[in-house]
C-alpha cells in the first residue's frame, strides 16, 4: 500500500488579511520585545561608567614638612575607587607647589591642549608638555603653544599634618 | 572509497546546494581585462583574515585586566613559542590592512568605479575604512604600556571636544571618569567583538554588492557613464566578452594576497613587533606619546593648526573627511577614465601629498621641546670668557636650548640661535628674553639680572663660522 498517495491533511484554515496584517503586527511587536528585554540590560552596563556616580575623596599626598617651600614636585595618589586588577594603572599624578607654610597648590598633569604628560621644568620656572610644545608659566597660565587655557588645579587642604589632593576626574577639554 | 566520499558529497549537495552556490560565485562572469589594480580589495580582505587569525591566537595568551596585560604581552613576546612573530604578524597585518585598504579606494576612486550603479558599496568602503583605523588605534591600546594608557587619555579628549555629548563620549571611553581598572578590558572588547563584528558585516555587504552589480570594467576614456543605458551595455559585455572570475581574473588576487602575506611574515620575522613601552603607570609623567605610523599624520596636524582652532579642528576634520567620502559617489554619471577627471587626479596627489608632508613632519616632530638636548660641548661654546661659558650652561638649565638649536646641539621649536648675536642687537635679545614672543614665554620672572646677563653674552657671541 506504499504506493496509495497520501491525502495531504490542513487543518489550519487560511488566514483572512485582516489576521495576516494582526499577526505580522504581533510578530514584530514581540520581536521589539524580546530585543528590549535583551538590549535593555545590554546597554544599560555599557553606560554604566555615564549612570554610575564616583565620589571624589581626598588623597594623602604626604606630610606637610615632607615639602620645600617654592619647590614644585610630582605627588602620587590613587585614584578613588581603584578596581583590585588595576594595577599600576590605578595610579596617577599632580604636580604639587608649597607657597607658604600652610598654602600648597596642585597642577593636573595633563596639558589641555590633548591630555598630554606635562613636565616640570624647575630651573626654568615652567611646565612644558612634550606632545605638541605647550609650555605653561608657573602659575599654570599659558605661555606659549597651542594650549587653550591654563592647566587644572586639583583642590588641595591640610588634615593632620598631611597634605591631602582631592581626586577629580581626567580633566577633559 | 571513492565511489563511497561521491555519494556523500552528492548527498550533501542534494541537502544543501552550497557546492552549485560557491561554484557559481567562483565562475561568474567578469569584464576581461581588469589587470592588476583590481586585486587590492582582495588583498585588504586577506590581510584583515590575517589579522582575525592571528588575533585570535594572541587572545588566547592575553589578559584584557590593566594589572595583568603588560606582563601578560611581556610573556606573548618573549616567552611564548612564536609569539613574538604573531604579535609581529599582527602589527604588520594591520599596517598593510591601512595601506591596503587606502589603496584600494584609491584606485577605485580614480577609476569611477564608485559610479552607477554601485554608490553604495562605495559608501560600506567608507565605512569599513573608518573601522580599519578604529580597530588600528584600539589595537595600539591593548600593548597597555606607557605610551597606550597616554594614548587613551588623548582619545578621550579629543572625544571630550565633540560638541553637546563630548564629555559622555569621553567617560564611555574611560569606562568612568578617570582611567583605570575598566578602562582595558573595554577598549579590549570594542577591538575583539564590537568592531569586528561591524567589520564581518560590512565586508559581507561589500562582497554582495560586488556580486550583485559586477565587478567595473576598466575604465576607457570617452564611454561615460549613462544609467540608463549602463545595464544592458555591461549585460553586453559579459555576453560577449566575460571571463569566468575563477581563475581568468582571480589568478591575479591569488597572487597579491599571496605576496601580502609573505610580506607580513617576513617583516614580522625579520623586523619584529613593536618594542613595549614602560609600564602603564598613569604617575610617571616623563612619557612623549604617539600614535602608531598610520595616525601620525593626523597627529602633526594637531599641532601645526591654529592656537583656538584645536577644538573645531578635532570635531570637524573628521567629519568633513566622512561627508566627503558620502559625497563622492552623488556624482554618480558621467568620465570614469582619470585622464579625463583632472581634478579628481589632482585630488588624490593632493591627499598623498598632505599625508606624505605631515607624516615627514611628524617624525621630526619640530614643535616638541627637546629634553633630551645635551649641555653645549666646549668647542661649540668657543670661548675662554667665564660669563659666556657660564650663560652657555644657564642656556641648558633654563630650558632654552630645549626648543633652540646652536650648532646643531638642541631643539627646532624656535629659530636656530647660531648666528643670533650677527642677526640680534644686545637690546633686542634681551627685550626678546625678558618678554617672549609669539609662542615664546617670558622669562623676566625665572632669570637674576646675572644669569640674564651671562645668558645675552652667551648669545651675542654666537656669529656665522
Amino acid at each position: 500500500m506504499a504506493n496509495e498517495k497520501v491525502q495531504l491533511v490542513v487543518h489550519e484554515a487560511p488566514l483572512s488579511p485582516e489576521r495576516r496584517a494582526f499577526l505580522t503586527k504581533v510578530s514584530i511587536a514581540l520581536s521589539a520585545l524580546a530585543a528590549a528585554a535583551v538590549g535593555i540590560p545590554v546597554v544599560g552596563f555599557l553606560l554604566a561608567p555615564l549612570l554610575q556616580s564616583t565620589p571624589d575623596i581626598w588623597r594623602s599626598v604626604g606630610k606637610t614638612d615632607d615639602f620645600e617651600i617654592g619647590k614644585t614636585v610630582r605627588v602620587t595618589f590613587v585614584d578613588p575607587s581603584p578596581l583590585k586588577w588595576a594595577g599600576v594603572t590605578a595610579n596617577t599624578a599632580a604636580w604639587l607647589r608649597r607657597r607658604g607654610d600652610n598654602d600648597f597648590v596642585a597642577f593636573a598633569m595633563n596639558c589641555t591642549h590633548l591630555g598630554c604628560p606635562v613636565r616640570w621644568l624647575d630651573d626654568a620656572n615652567l611646565f612644558m608638555c612634550p606632545c605638541h610644545g605647550g609650555i605653561y608659566y608657573a602659575d599654570g597660565e599659558v605661555a606659549a603653544g597651542p594650549p587653550p587655557h591654563a592647566l587644572f588645579k586639583y583642590p588641595v587642604r591640610i588634615r593632620d599634618g598631611q597634605v591631602e589632593i582631592l581626586t577629580s576626574a581626567v580633566p577633559l577639554g | 572509497m571513492f565511489k563511497l566520499l561521491k555519494h556523500f558529497v552528492d548527498a550533501f549537495e542534494e541537502r544543501t546546494g552550497l557546492i552549485a552556490f560557491f561554484d557559481g560565485l567562483a565562475k561568474h562572469p567578469v569584464p576581461p581585462d581588469t589587470g592588476w589594480w583590481y586585486v587590492f580589495g582582495s588583498a585588504t580582505a586577506v590581510a584583515f583574515v590575517i589579522q582575525v587569525v592571528t588575533g585570535m591566537a594572541l587572545a588566547t595568551s592575553y589578559i584584557s585586566s590593566t594589572g595583568e596585560a603588560y606582563d601578560a604581552l611581556n610573556f606573548i613576546t618573549t616567552r611564548a613559542l612564536f609569539g613574538n612573530l604573531l604579535r609581529g604578524m599582527h602589527y604588520f597585518g594591520a599596517s598593510a590592512m591601512v595601506l591596503l585598504v587606502g589603496i584600494h579606494m584609491g584606485q577605485v576612486f580614480l577609476m569611477g568605479c564608485y559610479k552607477y550603479p554601485r554608490e553604495f558599496n562605495w559608501l560600506t568602503g567608507a565605512v569599513l575604512l573608518f573601522l580599519t583605523i578604529g580597530m588600528g588605534f584600539t589595537g595600539q591600546l591593548l600593548r597597555w604600556d606607557q605610551n597606550a594608557v597616554w594614548s587613551v587619555v588623548v582619545a578621550a579628549e579629543q572625544s571630550a571636544r565633540v560638541p553637546i555629548v563630548g564629555q559622555y563620549v569621553a567617560h564611555f571611553l574611560l569606562a568612568g571618569k578617570t582611567l583605570g581598572g575598566a578602562t582595558l578590558s573595554r577598549f579590549f572588547a570594542f577591538h575583539v567583538f564590537f568592531i569586528p563584528a561591524i567589520i564581518f558585516a560590512f565586508i559581507g555587504v561589500h562582497l554582495y554588492l560586488v556580486f550583485h552589480d559586477g565587478i567595473s570594467e576598466p575604465p576607457t576614456a570617452g564611454d561615460p557613464v549613462d544609467p540608463a543605458t549602463y545595464h544592458a551595455r555591461y549585460e553586453e559585455l559579459l555576453e560577449k566578452h566575460g571571463v569566468p572570475f575563477w581563475p581568468d581574473a582571480a589568478w591575479r588576487d591569488a597572487v597579491a594576497c599571496a605576496i601580502v602575506v609573505f610580506a607580513i611574515v617576513g617583516l614580522a620575522y625579520f623586523i619584529g613587533p613593536p618594542l613595549l613601552d614602560a609600564p602603564p603607570d598613569p604617575s610617571l609623567l616623563a612619557k612623549d606619546p604617539a600614535p602608531d605610523w598610520y595616525l601620525l599624520w593626523y597627529y602633526a596636524a594637531l599641532a601645526l593648526i591654529p592656537r583656538g582652532m584645536t577644538n573645531p579642528f578635532i570635531f570637524l576634520a573628521p567629519a568633513f573627511g566622512f561627508l566627503v567620502l558620502i559625497v563622492v559617489p552623488l556624482y554618480n554619471r558621467g568620465e570614469r577614465h582619470p585622464a579625463r577627471r583632472p581634478w579628481a587626479v589632482a585630488a588624490v596627489i593632493t591627499i598623498v601629498m598632505m599625508i606624505l608632508t605631515l607624516w615627514i613632519d611628524a617624525k621630526r616632530a619640530p614643535w616638541s621641546p627637546d629634553f633630551a638636548a645635551k649641555v653645549l660641548p666646549a668647542d661649540v661654546i668657543a670661548s675662554t670668557a667665564p660669563e659666556v661659558n657660564r650663560g652657555a650652561a644657564l642656556f641648558h638649565t633654563k630650558g632654552c636650548e630645549f626648543c633652540h638649536a646652536v650648532a646643531g646641539f638642541g631643539g627646532h621649536r624656535g629659530p636656530d640661535l647660531s648666528a643670533v648675536g650677527a642677526r640680534l642687537t644686545h637690546a633686542d635679545i634681551v627685550i626678546r628674553i625678558l618678554n617672549g614672543g609669539t609662542n615664546m614665554p617670558a622669562f623676566a620672572g625665572a632669570l637674576k639680572p646675572s644669569e640674564m646677563d651671562a645668558l645675552v653674552a652667551f648669545l651675542e657671541s654666537r656669529k656665522p663660522q
